[in-house]
C-alpha cells in the first residue's frame, strides 16, 4: 500500500521529514432543506492524498481551480478538521489534537494568503496587524519590545518601519503581500503554507515577492508548501512538485524530474498548456489541448478521475473502472510518484 | 502596405476624479492591419483596457472623457460618429470579448437569446433564421448538443463554455476587428489553452483582426503577430513579436521578460525583478514615467519624456537610451 511505503520511507532513510500526510480526506457535505437539513452528497475536495515535506525544502502543489489544493493547505494547518487521514508535524499527530495543543502547534505553522486585499483587516494599522500574533502567543513581555519586534519584521520584509501606523489601503498589492509575510513570520514559524501568494500581484511585482520568500527561507530555515496554479513559478521556487487533479494527487517528483520527464498525461497536458514568453520557442512547441471541462467533485468519474479528459485512457487498462494506485515508479532510489494505469 | 484597418492617433482618455486627473491613456497611437493579431501587453492600470474601450466609445462619462485623438476605422473616425452610428458598429464590425465570462453575460436571458439579439439587430435576420444561425455558431465554438443548450441560461455553463459563448456572440456578425480583453485570465490553464487555440483558429479562418489585451507575456508570444507594450498610459515599445522578445529595447520590456520564470529554462538562482512599483497615475513623475524603476536612466530621463524612437523600420522604443538596452546585458554600463 502507498501509505506503508511512505511511512517506511519516512521512518527509515528520510528522518528529516517535517510534515507527513497520510490518506487525507476532506469531504464537504452538500445539504438540502432549510430546517431539516439532509445530507444529499459529498464534495470530495481532497480524496486520499498522501505526501511528505522535508525540513527546509519547498514542496510545490499545483493544480487548476477547484482541484483541492487550497483545501490540502488548510487541512495541513488544521483550519479544517479532515474527514479522514492522518497529518504528522514533527512526528506529532495533528488530527487528534484539540484546543490549546493545536494553538501551540500553530505557532510553528503559518500561512500566507492569496489575496493581500482581503486578508488584512482594513481597520487595523500595519503595526497592529503584524503585532497581533505576538500578542496572541505572548512572545513579547511588554509593549516596547513588541514594537521593536514589529519594526524588525517590517525591515526584514522590505517595508519601511516608519509606516507602522498606516492602514493597509495605503499600500500597494506587493507591499500588502509583504505585510502578510511579516505577520506570518512574527511567531517565528518553521513551516509556512503559501497559498497562491503572488497570483493577485502584477507581473513586475511577482518576482520581488518570490525573491523575498526565497531569501527568508534561507535566512530562517523555513519549509514551504507552495500552492499555485502557475507552473513556471512553481518550477522556479520548488524542490519537489506535486500535481493535483479533482481532489487527488496525480504525480509527485523532484522538480527537475517532473518537468523533464513528466509521466502522467495530465502533467504533460498542463506543462504543454503554459505558453512560453518567446515566440521562437513557441513556434516549435507541440501542444496537448485537453478536451472538455473538469468534472464536478460532487460526481467524480469512476476509475481514474482524469479519464474523461485523458488522451490515452483505455478500457483495457481499467482507466474507467479501477482507481489507479498511488505508487513510486522512480528508478535508482529516486522518488517519482504517479497515479496512472498507463505508466 | 494597404491602409490599416484601425489606426489610433494620439489618443488621450482622461478620468476626472475628485483626487485629480488620471491620464489613463496618454498620447497613444497604434494600428491594426486587416486579419492581423496584435498583442497589447501591460500591467493592471496601464491603460490597455481603456484604450480598447475608447475604440468602441464605451468610456463611462463622467468621470472619463476622450479628450483628444483620432480612431480611424475603415477610413472613418469613430470619435466623430454619432451615437446611432457607433451603436451599429459595436458588436457588428467591431466586437469585444471581456475578461469575466461570468459577469458579461446576462443571467436572465437564455444563451440563444443573447446570441440572436445581435443577429436580429445588425443582420436583420428574423427570429427563426437567427436561431438557426445561433446553433451553427455554438457548434462552431465547440459547444456540444448546441440545439438543446441554446435554451439554457449562463449559470448552466462552466467558465470555459461561457467564454465559448462569448466568442460565438462576438463572431456572430463577422466583425472585421475583435477586441479580446484578457479573454482567458479568469480561466484555468488547460481551459485557457483550449479557448485561445479556438479563438485564434476561428479568427484566422474568418480573416478577423484581433487585439489581444493581456498581461501574460506567454500568451502574446504564442499568438500575436505584432506587440505593443504599455506602461502608465503610454506605448513604450512596439515590434513584431519575434523581434520584441528576441531584441527588447525598452528597459520595461526587458525587465518584464527577465522577471518571469520560464518553464523551459533551468532555474536561475534569483529572479531579476523590476524594483519599485508602478506609478500613481495621478501624481506622475517628471520626465520618463519609468525612470524611478529604470536601471538605465540618465539625467535627460528626468527632464524629458521620451517619444517613440526608431530602432529599426519595424521596431520602436520610447527610451532615450535604447542603444544601451540590450537583452544579453546583465548590468547596464554606468551612465
Amino acid at each position: 500500500m502507498a501509505t506503508q511505503d511512505i511511512a517506511a520511507s519516512t521512518t527509515g532513510r528520510l528522518n528529516n521529514v517535517l510534515l507527513e500526510v497520510h490518506d487525507l480526506k476532506m469531504y464537504f457535505p452538500v445539504t438540502t432543506g432549510v430546517i431539516f437539513q439532509r445530507k444529499v452528497a459529498d464534495v470530495k475536495a481532497v480524496d486520499n492524498v498522501s505526501f511528505f515535506i522535508r525540513q527546509g525544502e519547498t514542496l510545490g502543489l499545483v493544480g487548476e481551480s477547484g482541484c483541492g489544493k487550497t483545501t490540502v493547505g488548510r487541512c495541513v494547518l488544521m483550519l479544517y478538521q479532515p474527514t479522514a487521514g492522518d497529518i504528522l508535524f514533527e512526528g506529532q499527530h495533528l488530527t487528534t489534537m484539540r484546543g490549546r495543543d493545536i494553538r501551540r502547534m500553530r505557532r510553528r505553522m503559518q500561512v500566507i494568503f492569496q489575496d493581500p486585499y482581503a486578508s488584512l483587516n482594513p481597520r487595523m494599522t500595519v503595526g497592529s496587524i503584524i503585532g497581533e500574533p505576538i500578542v496572541i502567543h505572548n512572545l513579547a513581555p511588554n509593549r516596547r519590545e513588541r514594537k521593536e519586534k514589529v519594526q524588525e519584521l517590517m525591515r526584514i520584509v522590505g517595508l519601511n518601519p516608519y509606516y507602522a501606523n498606516r492602514y493597509p489601503h495605503e499600500f500597494s498589492g506587493g507591499q500588502r503581500q509583504r505585510i502578510g509575510i511579516a505577520r506570518a513570520l512574527a511567531v517565528e514559524p518553521t513551516f509556512i503554507v503559501c497559498d497562491e501568494p503572488i497570483s493577485a500581484l502584477d507581473v513586475s511585482i511577482q518576482a520581488q515577492i518570490i525573491n523575498l520568500l526565497e531569501e527568508l527561507q534561507r535566512e530562517f530555515h523555513l519549509t514551504y508548501l507552495f500552492i499555485a496554479h502557475d507552473l513556471s513559478v512553481v518550477r522556479h521556487i520548488s524542490d519537489r512538485v506535486a500535481v493535483m487533479y479533482l481532489g487527488k494527487l496525480m504525480e509527485l517528483a523532484d522538480r527537475i524530474e517532473l518537468y523533464e520527464n513528466p509521466l502522467h498525461p495530465y502533467t504533460k497536458a498542463l506543462l504543454s498548456a503554459i505558453p512560453i514568453p518567446d515566440p521562437a520557442v513557441e513556434a516549435t512547441r507541440e501542444r496537448i489541448i485537453l478536451v472538455g471541462d473538469v468534472p464536478s467533485p460532487m460526481h467524480p468519474p469512476p476509475g481514474c478521475v482524469f479519464q474523461t479528459r485523458c488522451p490515452i485512457a483505455s478500457d483495457a487498462h481499467g482507466c474507467r473502472t479501477v482507481i489507479p494506485e498511488w505508487r513510486n515508479v522512480g528508478v535508482g532510489g529516486k522518488e517519482h510518484w504517479v497515479a496512472c494505469h498507463r505508466v | 502596405m494597404a491602409a490599416p484597418l484601425l489606426q489610433m492617433k494620439d489618443l488621450k482618455t482622461y478620468f476626472f476624479t475628485d483626487d485629480g486627473v488620471v491620464k489613463a491613456v496618454d498620447n497613444v497611437s497604434y494600428e491594426v492591419q486587416a486579419g492581423e493579431i496584435v498583442g497589447l501587453v501591460g500591467e493592471s492600470g496601464c491603460g490597455k483596457t481603456v484604450s480598447a474601450l475608447s475604440i468602441l466609445r464605451l468610456i463611462p462619462n463622467p468621470p472619463g472623457k476622450i479628450i483628444a485623438g483620432e480612431i480611424i476605422f475603415e477610413g472613418e473616425d469613430l470619435l466623430k460618429t454619432d451615437d446611432e452610428e457607433i451603436r451599429s458598429i459595436r458588436g457588428h464590425r467591431i466586437a469585444m470579448i471581456f475578461q469575466e465570462p461570468m459577469t458579461s453575460l446576462n443571467p436572465v436571458l437564455t444563451i440563444g437569446r443573447q446570441i440572436t439579439e445581435s443577429l436580429e439587430l445588425h443582420l436583420k435576420m428574423d427570429r427563426s433564421a437567427a436561431t438557426r444561425r445561433a446553433v451553427e455558431l455554438m457548434e462552431m465554438v465547440g459547444i456540444p448538443e448546441s440545439a438543446a443548450r441554446i435554451h439554457d441560461y449562463p449559470h448552466q455553463f462552466s467558465g470555459g463554455m461561457r467564454q465559448r459563448v462569448m466568442i460565438a456572440m462576438a463572431l456572430s456578425c463577422n466583425p472585421k476587428l475583435l477586441l479580446a480583453d484578457e479573454p482567458t485570465t479568469a480561466l484555468d490553464v488547460t481551459i485557457q489553452a483550449q479557448i485561445l487555440e479556438l479563438l485564434t483558429k476561428l479568427t484566422r479562418d474568418l480573416g478577423t483582426a484581433v487585439i489581444i489585451i493581456t498581461h501574460n507575456l506567454g500568451v502574446v508570444a504564442r499568438y500575436a503577430d505584432r506587440v505593443y507594450v504599455m506602461y502608465a498610459g503610454k506605448i513604450v515599445e512596439t515590434a513584431p513579436a519575434r523581434e520584441l522578445y528576441g531584441n527588447p529595447r525598452h528597459p520595461y520590456t526587458l525587465g518584464l521578460l527577465k522577471s518571469v520564470p520560464r518553464l523551459d529554462q533551468v532555474r536561475k538562482d534569483r529572479l531579476e525583478p523590476i524594483e519599485g512599483f508602478p506609478p500613481d497615475l495621478i501624481h506622475m513623475p517628471e520626465g520618463c514615467y519609468f525612470r524611478p524603476r529604470c536601471k538605465f536612466a540618465v539625467d535627460r530621463c528626468q527632464q524629458e519624456s521620451p517619444p517613440l524612437q526608431v530602432v529599426s523600420s519595424i521596431h520602436q522604443s520610447a527610451c532615450w537610451e535604447w542603444p544601451r538596452v540590450v537583452a544579453g546585458a546583465k548590468t547596464p554600463a554606468p551612465a
